[in-house]
């Protein structure tokens, strides 16, 4: 015998304005099954609370419906009230009569006639509820993340100081990424390196982290709390347990001008190389594209062990008895297990290609944000000496252009980057402090800098360090005798402008690393147009994703600068930390389940789920015979979307708490 | 190959080397040209300097008589023409308000179904492989500034004609013939256009850079596709050694002049003795 | 004295120029690229986004009044460069067809006008240009104010003229096409539409 409390919710003038809850109340009086009807302004209120709780007790509530705003906001609210007064929590529902009623109509007759719909509505549906307890799934205490700069590096800290595993895996050779380019970092121009270094160093040693580089993840599989990773080594050629970083194999490669990618193309590396002197692994790899043994053998179409070409890394490798110099290694694929992700990929960079008006990337003088990091930084191709490109010379006039494909509809991308405006004000300062007879001009567009001490900086640039600002875009850019002729205007003071200068850098835009997509789909985690990867909700959770289990952390979310990423990566070791403070998770129980009796085993359940929750099930005779296979709907994975309720073709799978009964009652409740 | 062909007002006039050299390199190059019958004037400049309906309407004319003649290819090598019946085009297939009006205006509805082409289009249409097995002489000691100005190849989203910042198609030609393309900054720069008569010291000031540059980067000779280019570079350059104070002798050539000597034509037959500027030095 | 801004003024200014097809005028952010890249500049008084600008704030007389959307030479560079895709060429044209509607047009630029109206008259009479017609028509229209600015002016002219003669590259003659009276039927009736659109 049902015995159901309504409770309606004036939620102050929210409902109230538009819905009579006294007449709500009335009616719910009247319904069938309905042992208490009360109404109250705000219901989720600790008094509003209480009211429900009392009221369960007293009058031995079987089931209850609030009427008030979106389940989305209080539902676990009134459930865990429920709960406390010893009703099964998913006994308890909620009527939307505020989104989906008080705040869409104006006509108060129509609306209360509907508020009073939905609560029948409901109340027909808790007759129906089944008791339900929440799924406990186990959790393996180990967590992934994807990329090694600086939030990934904080991440994997984070975690690992927190007491549990963490495997960190980087495409590149070594760890570090973006940050280890940069020359000084803003706003207190400390030495990037140096503060970088220590960290990386942390993670190279730490006893809980287990580093792979020149690696890639390849599959995911599973869910939170248990994730199987395939993860795939590519072959750097060179057996990283015997090799003792001496670089003597770099000493004597013969091919010594391939464009390294860490000076951005303007210094060169050999083919077995180490990306740069501090990175961590210190072991090198052999670029196989490059090496001249691996490109004769793939010419001649021979295994590689037979090829006799060059070899001198080998010959020069001091290790005994064998050699750290393995041509014949090949890419392993590993499976790690772990309990939850986080993706700190990082960023890449608008190419300078992209803009004719601006040479097309051809003039060597013509350089992005991150090459002038290379420039300035002590580590790079001119050991911190501003110099051009093209002749050695020191330029004497340096101009910097923001918003080089940011904010374009045209032929870039309409976002801001972010970084630019504090990153090219640091560059004049960094200009001038070593060329002190040289200008720095910037255009801009506007000044953003928002963050701690960073307007300050800027205003330091101009004041101090005599950086000339100007507002306004550069229209072209062209040789004239020797100089880079930069056209552009000034806004403010109404002129066209001319600068002759000896180098120009465009600062670039920021948009996501390539092939995140491809990343993102195996993982099974949302992202957008520009393929930065989506946050469960942008004030709310922005190191979630919807896809539990899965972090995000740094600029592959979104461009921003080293303090956001660093913050953003400890808060996505947070949540990690979070999933793994008990040794089981606790699911909604609002999974789907397959009538064995009825499946056949046609399988299009599977086809049209998409979490992957549907597996085989084997049903045997006593004497262990198959004797059909049928689907089984792994209750840890399902997220209770209903796609394969409304595709079984046989109408036997059903979804606990919004079974099809209840539905019909619903519907018939109308 | 066989297409329509409308030379527009300025290739019967001022710039009729233009006219002279394109009939002629077509015939040495085996492309057919039938003129467009009874054509009109396009209204240039100052149809849409005052003008939008009218702007559209007189090369709609032609457009819809070009249909009605059966070409559904048109060869316009004035930059300014073939830019506006373009336009004109364009304007009408995206907006059927618009090309309503024009129909009514003009009496000829248009459908859509002409293509223009510009000379280099054509050129090029007819394949560069083709013209090197048509050259009988190569234009060896020809170092060639090529100058598109702005009309051919922009706004680029309605034109749609090679790269609006550094174009190739004229520099691939004059290759194909035999002549060294230069690498220089003024190639979409502006001339002046329209404003050689009403504002002389806006053209001379804009094309003296654009000489004073092809010059600087070692070009002997500039090619243009443009009648409005042709009179700023080559019969204003007189004025513009006044008003500049220098001596430059910079020879302006047609690119089809050129397609025309290289595949064997004498030079009065191209109309390069119509030049201001003696064109004749590099030829001996 | 500040110059009063109202949303009467400010709306009706921008819708007038998206009706006549300028494109939202509430896209442009004043960047400055156009003006960056316009070769002819230095021959205005409002810099091309100095245009654009006052369209957004309805500072109609400043626009209307002024040289720059004569002295404009539609090279298009604006437009291609633009960051926001807003054709700012196609305003110029929008503008100076209100100006010349409103009778607004700058003294100093008046002989552009003058040579676009000297060369339009010669299509409208026979269907195509006769330069030379053309040519003597603008000069009499324009010599004296022409002398004033620079007499070597019509000296080069005068040379070019006759070095155009004597190579043939001018007609004597009108070359007047059959469908000359279709043109005429053309430039009438589009006379008759912006009229009446006017009076709307």
């Amino acid at each position: 015998m049902a015995r159901i409390g309504v409770f309606i919710c004036h939620c102050g003038e929210n409902i109230a304005r538009t819905v009579d809850p006294a007449a709500v109340v009335e009616a719910a009086k009247k319904m069938r099954g309905v042992a208490h009807a009360v109404d109250y302004k705000y219901m989720c209120s600790d008094p509003g609370q209480q009211m429900i709780k009392d009221a369960i007790a007293k009058h031995r509530l079987t089931g209850v419906v609030v009427a008030a705003c979106s389940p989305r906001m209080h539902e676990p609210t009134f459930r865990r009230a429920s709960a406390e007064a010893r009703l099964n929590p998913y006994l308890c529902e909620i009527a939307n009569i505020r989104e989906h009623c008080s705040w869409v109509h104006d006509d108060k007759g129509a609306a209360t006639e509907k508020a009073i719909d939905l609560v029948r509505v409901m109340v027909e549906k808790v007759k129906k509820d089944q008791e339900l307890y929440p799924i406990r799934v186990p959790v393996t205490k180990r967590a992934l993340v994807i990329g090694g700069g600086i939030a990934g590096i904080q991440t994997a800290l984070d975690i690992a100081n927190g007491g549990h595993e963490v495997v960190l895996v980087e495409k590149t050779p070594s760890i570090g990424g973006h940050m280890a380019q940069l020359s000084e970092t803003f706003p207190t121009l400390d030495c990037s390196q140096c503060i970088l270094t220590p960290r990386m160093v942390e993670v190279g040693q730490h006893p809980k982290i287990k580093l792979y580089v020149y690696s890639e993840v390849e599959s995911v599989e599973g869910y939170i709390g248990n994730f199987e990773v395939k993860i795939r080594q590519k072959a750097t050629s060179v057996d990283p347990k015997l090799c003792t970083g001496c670089g003597a194999c770099q000493q004597v490669c013969p091919q010594k001008k391939i464009p390294s990618e860490f000076d951005v193309g303007l210094g060169t590396r050999t083919a077995i190389y180490s990306p740069f002197p501090q990175a961590v692994p210190n072991k090198p790899v052999i670029d196989r594209e490059n090496c001249l043994r691996f490109r004769a053998a793939s010419r001649k179409g021979i295994p590689v062990e037979e090829c006799t070409v060059c070899g001198k890394c080998y010959e020069a490798c001091p290790i005994e008895p064998r050699k750290a110099v393995d041509f014949s290694q090949t890419d392993e694929v590993v499976t790690e297990k772990v309990g939850a992700i986080v993706v700190a990929t990082g960023f890449d960079l608008y190419p300078t290609e992209a803009y004719g008006e601006y040479g097309y990337g051809k003039h060597p003088d013509i350089i992005s944000g991150l090459q002038f990091e290379r420039l300035a930084s002590a580590s790079g191709p001119t050991a911190g000496e501003i110099r051009r490109p093209s002749d050695g010379t020191v330029p004497k006039s340096v101009v910097f252009i923001q918003c080089v494909g940011s904010r374009d509809n045209a032929k870039g991308i309409p976002y801001c980057s972010k970084i630019c405006c504090m990153y090219s004000a640091k560059h004049t300062m960094l200009y001038k402090h070593k060329v002190h007879d040289g200008q720095a001009y910037v255009f801009y567009m506007d000044i953003r800098s928002g963050g701690k001490n960073y307007d300050e900086f800027v205003r330091r640039a101009i004041e101090e360090d005599g950086a000339v600002y100007l507002r306004g875009r550069v229209s072209r850019i062209y040789r004239k005798d020797g100089k880079l002729a930069v056209l552009g205007a000034d806004t403010l003071s109404g002129k066209k402008v001319e600068i002759d200068a000896d180098m120009v850098v465009l600062a670039t835009a920021i948009q996501a690393q390539p092939h995140t997509d491809k990343l993102a789909q195996v993982l099974g985690v949302p992202y957008d147009q520009f393929q930065f990867l989506s946050e469960a909700h942008p004030k709310l959770r922005p190191v979630e994703t919807n896809t539990a289990g899965i972090m995000l952390a740094g600029a592959c979310q979104a461009p921003k600068d080293i303090p956001d990423a660093v913050a953003q990566g400890s808060a996505a070791a947070s949540k990690v930390l979070g999933i793994f403070s008990s040794d089981e998770l606790e699911r909604e129980p609002i999974v789907a389940s397959v009538n064995e009796n009825v499946c056949f085993g046609c399988f299009t359940c599977e086809t049209v789920c998409p979490y992957g929750a549907v597996e085989e099930k084997e049903i045997k005779d006593r004497d262990g015979n198959v004797v059909k296979v049928v689907a089984n709907i792994n209750p840890g994975v399902c997220q209770g979307c209903g796609l394969c309720v409304a595709t079984c073709r046989a109408n036997c799978i059903d979804l606990a708490g919004f079974s099809d009964e209840q539905v019909y009652a619903q519907i018939k409740a109308l | 190959m066989k297409v329509g062909y409308y030379p527009g007002c300025s290739l019967e006039g001022t710039a009729r080397e233009f006219g002279i050299s394109v009939e002629k390199s077509c015939e040495l190059l085996g492309i057919d040209l039938v003129e467009l019958e009874d054509w009109s004037c396009c209204g240039a400049t100052a149809a849409h300097n005052t003008s939008h309906l009218l702007s559209i309407a007189l090369p709609a004319r032609n457009l819809a008589l070009a249909e009605r003649q059966g070409f559904d290819q048109l060869l316009s090598p004035c930059a300014a023409c073939s830019n506006r019946l373009i336009s004109a085009h364009k304007e009408m297939a995206e907006n059927e308000a618009l090309r309503n009006d024009v129909a009514e205006v003009t009496g000829l509805p248009y459908s859509g179904g002409v293509t223009v082409l510009n000379y280099l289009d054509l050129i090029l249409k007819f394949g560069l492989t083709n013209v090197e097995s048509k050259v009988t002489r190569k234009l060896e000691n020809f170092k060639i500034a090529c100058y598109y100005g702005c009309l051919l190849v922009r706004p680029p989203k309605v034109i749609e004609f090679d790269d609006p910042e550094n174009p190739q198609s004229m520099d691939k030609i004059v290759a194909a013939l035999g002549a060294e393309p230069i690498e220089w900054e003024y190639k979409v720069e502006c001339c002046g256009g329209g404003f050689t008569i009403s504002d002389p010291t806006l053209v001379e000031t804009l094309s003296h850079d654009i000489l004073q540059n092809a010059e600087a980067e070692g070009a002997n000779a500039v090619a243009v596709s443009c009648p409005l280019c042709h009179a700023n570079l080559d019969m204003k350059q007189a004025a513009i050694n006044a008003r500049f104070r220098e001596r430059r002798k910079l020879p302006i050539y047609y690119v089809s002049e050129l397609v025309a000597l290289a595949c064997g034509a004498t030079p009065e037959e191209t109309g390069i003795n119509k030049h201001f500027v003696d064109s004749y030095t590099l030829i001996r | 004295m500040a110059t009063i801004l109202e949303k009467e003024a400010i709306e009706s200014f921008a819708q007038e120029v998206e009706r006549a097809g300028g494109g939202a005028v509430a896209d442009c952010y004043q960047c400055g690229k156009c003006s960056a890249g316009c070769p002819v500049a230095s021959f205005m008084d409002l810099l091309p986004h100095q245009v654009v600008r006052c369209v957004q704030l309805g500072m109609r007389d400043e626009v209307l009044k002024s040289r720059t959307i004569w002295v404009c030479a539609s090279c298009q560079t604006c437009t291609t460069r633009c960051p926001k895709e807003f054709e700012i060429a196609r305003l110029m044209d929008i503008l100076r067809e209100i100006s010349l509607r409103e009778g607004t047009v700058a003294v100093s630029e008046k002989d552009k006008l003058r040579f676009h109206r000297a060369f339009l008259k010669s299509v409208e009479h026979h269907g195509r240009i006769f330069e030379l017609g053309m040519m003597q028509d603008f000069k009499i229209r324009t010599a004296a104010q022409q002398a004033a600015k620079d007499p070597r002016v019509l000296m080069h002219d005068a040379m070019m003229g006759t070095g155009m003669l004597l190579k043939k590259k001018l007609r004597f003659l009108p070359d007047n096409i059959k469908g000359k009276k279709h043109v005429k039927e053309i430039f009438d009736r589009v006379r008759k539409r912006e009229k009446s659109r006017v009076n709307q």
